[in-house]
């Protein structure tokens, strides 16, 4: 009797999928929430280890991308601190690269080797990311250790970086002038939106993790408006793929919507947590997550490789394992800190 | 469930459309939505926590 009541496919996934998905985009959210990235890189190379086409896993994250980004996009509009006329100037350049990017995907698969190459691309990336995340946890770490005396009274969030004054030097025309009055070359512009869609489009990733330093570093605004400008690009590069891979008809609805049911739930959560927790207790461990990350992406190519699905069981464990590793030390510092903070007369929450 | 039995029929361009906009809806409604559940019960939950009851 309950059972049939009980619902045998939601949105074309078993119940199981249906709530492993939305368990995992519950974790993306919290990295998003926390960390200010999407951890939509994560979400492809999920989907490919599960067996699902290339196409269908990058087209069917981007569109899950273009759902987060317009939830963070709403959060930072509210706080003033989207430029929306950079991140519109940044589309063209976004779109193109995003085509360029999945048409390089479509040739792929058409020779076969599309889930090989973004398999591999996906190794590098996050060993990358991995290696820089732990590296620069461990510098901060030393840091802390030696003088505590680097507060100089400036608020960094303010501060413009040397390189970028450097390329603003540069007056490539056509110029024009950004929503804090500084002014960029619209080549500057075009050519970070056109890199950022390539990887985005190639990937299925929703780029936050280049874009967001790109615009701070090479375009040159303040850390708070590099941050909202880079959802908004966010959004429009989930959008753009979505269109493009939705044209297709390779997005997987069930998926987006059964991973944004978490991700937006966990983004709050990981959000929240970011005015209990310190950023640098908890980087080590996001950091050594990509490099697992890394490693399960690379044993899930060898299972293909070699024909050995027990190595495609021990690929997703690894990935899903590490993630569920990192969102727990979240939560447990953030429920600690609460604890501390609020348990405590008199205290103060950070930042405060 | 790839979008396209949404609009079965129309063009591609059309069909991706209406998979951007049902993606947009349901992000808008889970903003709102979670948005309410926060304001209402985010307090009474940090201070669950707090205690540690």
């Amino acid at each position: 009797m309950i059972g049939s009541l009980v619902p045998t496919e939601l949105l074309g996934l078993g119940p199981e999928l249906f709530g492993l998905f939305v368990v995992f985009g519950f974790m993306v959210g919290v990295f998003f929430g926390f960390f200010g990235m999407g951890g939509s890189f994560l979400v492809t190379p999920a989907l490919l280890i599960l067996g699902y086409p290339a196409p269908v896993a990058i087209g069917s994250s981007m569109t899950f991308v273009f759902g987060t980004a317009a939830i963070a996009t709403m959060k930072h509009h509210d706080a003033g601190q989207v430029d929306y006329k950079l991140g519109a100037l940044m589309f063209v350049g976004i779109t193109l690269g995003i085509e360029l990017g999945s048409r390089l995907v479509f040739g792929l698969e058409v020779l076969g080797i599309a889930n090989v190459v973004v398999g591999v691309a996906y190794v590098l990336l996050l060993a990358a990311i991995g290696v820089l995340f732990t590296r620069s946890a461990l510098d901060a770490e030393d840091d802390a250790e030696g003088d505590d005396d680097a507060d100089d009274g400036e608020d960094p969030d303010d501060e413009v970086p040397a390189i970028a004054r450097t390329i603003q030097s540069y007056e490539i025309p056509p110029m024009t002038t950004l929503a804090d009055g500084s002014r960029a070359s619209l080549w500057t512009i075009s050519g970070v939106g056109g890199g950022v869609g390539l990887v985005s489009g190639f990937l299925g990733v929703g780029g936050g993790f280049v874009r967001m330093p790109a615009i701070y570093y090479v375009i040159g605004t303040s850390l708070a408006a590099a941050v909202g400008t880079s959802l908004f690009g966010g959004l429009m590069s989930g959008a753009v793929g979505a269109f493009t891979y939705g044209r297709a008809g390779v997005i997987d609805l069930g998926i987006v919507t059964a991973l944004l049911v978490g991700s937006a739930l966990g983004a709050r959560i990981g959000s929240s947590a970011t005015a209990y927790v310190d950023e640098e207790d908890v980087t080590i461990y996001f950091g050594l997550m990509l490099l697992v990350a890394s490693a399960a992406v690379g044993i899930g190519e060898l299972s293909a490789w070699l024909s050995m699905p027990v190595l495609d069981r021990l690929s997703f464990l690894l990935l899903i394992g590490s993630a569920l590793l990192v969102c727990a030390v979240i939560l447990y510092h953030g429920a600690l800190a609460v604890r501390r903070t609020r348990g405590v007369p008199g205290s103060t929450r950070r930042g405060e | 469930m790839t979008g396209t039995e949404l609009l079965a029929g129309a063009s591609p361009s059309v069909q991706a459309l209406a998979v951007i906009g049902v993606v947009l809806l349901e992000a808008i409604a889970l903003y709102v939505g979670y948005g309410a559940v926060e304001e209402t019960v985010g307090s009474a939950v940090l201070d669950r926590l707090a205690n540690g009851r």
